[in-house]
């Protein structure tokens, strides 16, 4: 084992790329050294971090090795090529089981890659596992994941975030140095930022959604979780653009994420309109995570960018929204699973002969969990004859409502911004009983999905209450991806600076746990 | 096989009291090259589940694109039925569960159908009626179960069922007629013209094989009865799947009598699917349909909307065929039909027929004389279809030529279709291997000349006093010893030359 391998966990993705492209290492030594980590602190549902649900030793060795020859023949796939990366276990990988957190696809091995998941294969980029998640994305602390939950790097006693812990988490415990999540409702920025990581939920359409196995279609995004605003754009721009197989993507080239990133990062904001959201704050927000906030809006308008405070008043019934619309495209999306061609098959006990109704009732009943029964009851009744205008029909209205509340925004100012959690990392077990009490903490990510817009989740420092993580959330038009990057680097390294280095350096050193 | 419990009241007795409401739905499979939803072969017939992928087998993650033919040939059907084309239109889910559903929803139009408020006219006996087109919206197959074991074939008490997901995606169309009132006695009949001439106009359009025995052509036939003169429209009874042209009159005929039985005896008809027996004609229940049936429609969320574009639209439009009504018209006139003429071929479902055998070669007379006397009355004979006889437009036009040519007459030509039906080759194969063709050599007529002169010297001594006339009674005789296949005009010159 090579002695550089810790060092080799630290590092960011791009600088593993310089280092690879200067041949100062191997993909085969990186991953090696990634696999190391995950053997040492991963642990298992019982203890250490469980991020993965699945590592892939062979087939991400496997992998570097091949990509190792194409570094070694001057031919790299890619700038990434051999920087390992894991993935959210609700996108297909062939070969790799796919169980998007569910007793009910236990053991599926899905005979498909999802678009991004070929886009990485292509890119040469060793996959090294698939991470734990709330069962089909549905939950804001992994907790509801039918393996286990997911602990927070920081405290392991408490939530990494939902649905996307497991992303979240392996990047931040230096498992990963890349990771990809998906964002619902904040799936990828709110575990960003409880686990002081970067997260970005692209424009819906940016980023092909084939392979993501759904749980609300026209809310859903893949997006990068990692370390650094840079890293994410890296990602963002090898996973992005136009995919034929998802016929929501936008057929129109990515706006150039990197260099928006790299502007950022030398502290360009000057003349940027900054607008602060008002209902994303204030009365029942946590006053450390308040505080970080307002820390970082003034570092940017020490740096030259204009704040003002802007008004979304539709914000404060996004929620409801969310929570109707959601669960109607949920329950329609897990009709599928009905132990008739893939998955758990469980027999009703003391019937001799079952009917296929009968199995698929007896295979629901023990497959899904108890957050997944409630949404599907909740969405085949908003959908209901003659309960539809007054659920769903008045949901998409208000979706309709909070558009045009960016829309007027977006006039107003360039980027809007808020805290992206109203609460640092809360102990586990704390919500499961209260599962209002758990869907708040998605009440600042939610209004971007339901109109589309992207957004990005960028530490902000601990806060004064618990020493914890705090996420500073930016938000852009449609189609502006680069500017959440430009504002997200430019935080980054305005609060960078301040803090001298990056934040996760400040968490605290995790016990080796084996695997 | 099913037994009826129904009392069923005499169908005119039940038209003296009743005014019947007719509503057709017809499925349209398309003949697309791929599915509706991805890049599947829509082909019929491979082995099963062997054209398949993640998206029509409803894999998680899967995602539907929509095939942009199948949107085309909407189109061009939705314009053929006189429709508006929506500027603008979605997909929606229509959810229940279903063992061959791979998704347990169906992708279909649900309140923003493709083509809608459009019409045809249909002609039964000389009389046109014009059936109002709601709706034409495009959806995809389910896949075909196959239930093993049990006796009726159904999923109720079967040992186990196969499911094919072949067929899952394959793109339909489904054509919905407003209710069809006014019909009267006469309801049966422009059912089944609706469908005939339906069927006649996909097929003009290309965008389906049209076949109902392979069920491309899938028609659900509404009935109500309402009590005669009042107005309203009845509660009304659904048979699904009624596979020909002859059912579909079947089915009504038996459904308005059914209906009525019902009614007369102070009952309620209930709503619900039935399913029609092609072998004894009736209707028996299928599942109730029931307020309780929610489908819980919504917009697909993973499809963008579908707006096509008013110049692609206008495209589509100049590339439609000729109206079927005006083409009726103007072939009438070119084959020189009479209006009874034309009323007959195309009340035998002949109309198709005739044309492509007159393309083929043989004269509109001819063409029509075989189809509407001949091969209908076979057809009538065999309960089957016409295009079903088993003889072929190309192979009647054979026909019909080798009778010109002189080598067979009208009466040794069925014996030739006979063959044709039993498949016994081609035509002149036909006429070769059963030794149909007639003789004209003048040695073998001759000899049976004399013999006949022989037989009947009667005959013989009339016609040499002059009675040429009697020539008729020894030409018989001669056929009868040919069996039908001498050469007349040559028996009655060989007949005078030796009694003249």
């Amino acid at each position: 084992m090579s002695t550089t391998n810790g060092d080799l966990t630290r590092r960011t993705a791009a600088e593993l790329a310089d280092a690879l492209a200067a041949g100062e290492t191997t993909s085969v030594e990186l991953t090696q050294a990634h696999l190391d980590r995950i053997a040492a602190v991963d642990g298992s549902a019982e203890a250490g971090v469980h991020a993965f649900l699945h590592v892939d030793p062979e087939g991400a060795l496997a992998q570097a090795r091949a990509s190792d020859e194409r570094r070694a023949a001057g031919t790299p796939a890619h700038l990434l090529d051999g920087v390992p990366i894991a993935v959210k276990d609700i996108l297909t990988t062939t070969g790799l089981p796919t169980t998007c957190g569910s007793k009910i696809l236990d053991g599926w091995v899905p005979p498909y890659d999802a678009t991004v998941v070929t886009r990485l294969k292509a890119a040469g980029l060793p996959i090294l596992g698939k991470t734990n998640m709330d069962e089909f994305a549905m939950g804001s602390s992994t907790e509801h994941s039918a393996y286990g939950p997911t602990r927070n790097p920081w405290d392991l006693t408490r939530i990494p975030g939902g649905s996307g812990g497991g992303s979240a988490a392996a990047v931040a415990s230096y498992q990963a140095p890349l990771a990809l999540g998906t964002d619902t409702g904040g799936s990828i920025r709110q575990p960003g930022a409880v686990t002081g990581t970067v997260g970005v939920k692209p424009t819906y359409g940016g980023v092909s959604r084939y392979g993501l196995v759904a749980l609300a279609n026209s809310l859903d995004q893949v997006g990068p979780v990692t370390r650094t605003v840079l890293d994410s754009a890296l990602l963002h721009e090898l996973v992005g653009g136009h995919d034929p197989r998802d016929s929501t993507s936008i057929p129109q080239p990515v706006p150039g994420l990197v260099a928006a990133a790299r502007q950022g990062a030398a502290g360009d904001v000057a003349g940027l309109k900054v607008g602060v959201v008002r209902e994303l704050g204030g009365e029942g927000w946590q006053p450390g995570v308040m505080a970080r906030f307002d820390e970082a809006v003034e570092a940017l308008v020490a740096a030259g960018a204009e704040v003002v405070e802007v008004s979304c008043p539709s914000f404060v019934h996004a929620m409801a929204a969310y929570y109707l619309i959601l669960p109607a495209e949920c329950s329609s999306n897990l009709a599928k699973f009905d132990a008739m061609r893939y998955g758990l098959r469980v027999l009703p006990e003391g019937v001799a002969s079952p009917s296929a109704e009968e199995v698929m009732r007896a295979t629901r009943d023990a497959g899904f969990g108890d957050e997944v029964k409630r949404r599907i009851i909740l969405g085949t009744y908003a959908l209901s004859s003659g309960y539809y205008e007054a659920y769903y029909g008045q949901a998409q209205k208000i979706r309709t409502l909070i558009s045009r509340d960016f829309a007027a925004a977006f006039e107003q100012v360039d980027v809007l911004v808020s805290p992206t959690a109203p609460t640092t990392a809360f102990p586990l077990g704390e919500k499961l009983d209260d599962p209002l009490a758990m869907y708040r903490g998605d009440l600042a990510t939610i209004p971007a999905n339901l109109a589309g817009v992207p957004g990005i989740s960028v530490p902000a420092g601990l806060a004064d209450e618990d020493g914890l993580p705090v996420g500073f959330q930016v938000l852009a038009p449609a189609l502006a991806d680069d500017r959440v990057y430009r504002v997200g680097a430019a935080v980054e390294a305005l609060l960078g600076e301040k803090w001298g280095g990056a934040l996760l350096e400040q968490a605290p050193e995790l016990e080796e746990v084996g695997r | 096989m099913s037994a009826s419990t129904e009392v069923l009241v005499d169908f005119d007795e039940a038209l003296e009291r009743y005014d019947p409401a007719l509503g057709l739905e017809v499925h349209v499979e398309l003949n697309t090259a791929t599915k509706m939803f991805c890049g599947c072969p829509a082909t019929f017939g491979g082995e099963p589940n062997t054209q398949v992928c993640p998206t029509c087998l409803g894999l998680p993650g899967a995602m539907p694109a929509v095939n942009g033919k199948a949107v085309e040939a909407a189109i061009r059907i939705g314009l053929a039925l006189n429709c508006e084309i929506a500027e603008w239109c979605r997909f929606a889910r229509k959810n229940y569960f279903y063992p061959d559903m791979p998704k347990n929803f169906q992708t279909s139009q649900y309140d923003e159908p493709i083509a809608f408020d459009g019409y045809m006219d249909v002609e039964v006996d000389g009389t046109t009626f014009r059936v109002e087109i709601e709706r034409a919206h495009m959806e995809e197959d389910t896949g075909k179960s196959t239930h093993v074991g049990g006796a009726t074939g159904r999923i109720h008490g079967a040992d186990h069922s196969l499911v094919d997901y072949n067929r899952a995606g394959i793109p339909l169309i489904e054509i919905v007629t407003r209710p069809i009132v006014g019909a009267g006695a006469r309801a049966p009949e422009v059912a089944r013209a609706y469908v005939a001439q339906l069927r006649d106009l996909i097929l003009a359009l290309g965008v389906s094989e049209a076949r109902m025995d392979q069920g491309n052509l899938r028609a659900d036939v509404n009935l109500s009865l309402a009590p005669k003169g009042s107005g309203v429209l009845g509660t009304r009874s659904e048979t699904k799947n009624v596979n020909s042209f002859r059912s579909v009159e079947r089915a009504v005929r038996f459904e308005v009598a059914r209906h009525a039985g019902v009614l007369d005896a102070g009952g309620k008809v209930v709503q619900e699917t039935r399913h029609f027996h092609e072998d004894t004609g009736i209707t028996t229940s299928g599942r109730e349909k029931s307020d309780a049936e929610d489908y819980r429609y919504f917009p697909e969320p993973d499809l963008v909307p579908v707006a096509p574009s008013r110049e692609w639209v206008e495209e589509l439009r100049a590339t439609l065929p000729e109206n079927p009504t005006a083409k009726r018209a103007r072939l009438q006139a070119e084959w020189g039909y009479s209006d009874l003429e034309m009323r007959d071929t195309v009340g035998a479902g002949a109309f198709g027929l005739v044309e492509e055998t007159i393309a083929a070669g043989a004269s509109p007379q001819a063409a029509r004389k075989w189809w509407v006397a001949e091969l209908a009355r076979r057809a009538n004979d065999a309960g089957v279809e016409l295009a079903a006889v088993g003889v072929t437009p190309v192979q009647v036009a054979a026909v019909q030529a080798l009778v010109e040519g002189g080598t067979i007459n009208d009466k040794l030509a069925r014996q030739v279709f006979d063959g044709l039906v039993a498949g016994e080759g081609t035509p002149e194969e036909i006429v070769a291997a059963r030794g149909l063709a007639i003789v004209s050599d003048d040695g073998a007529l001759g000899a049976a000349v004399d013999k006949a002169i022989e037989a009947n010297p009667d005959v013989a001594q009339k016609i040499r006093d002059g009675k040429v006339a009697a020539a008729g009674a020894l030409i018989g005789a001669v056929m009868k010893e040919m069996r039908g296949q001498a050469d007349a005009g040559r028996v009655r010159e060989l007949v005078l030359e030796r009694l003249s």
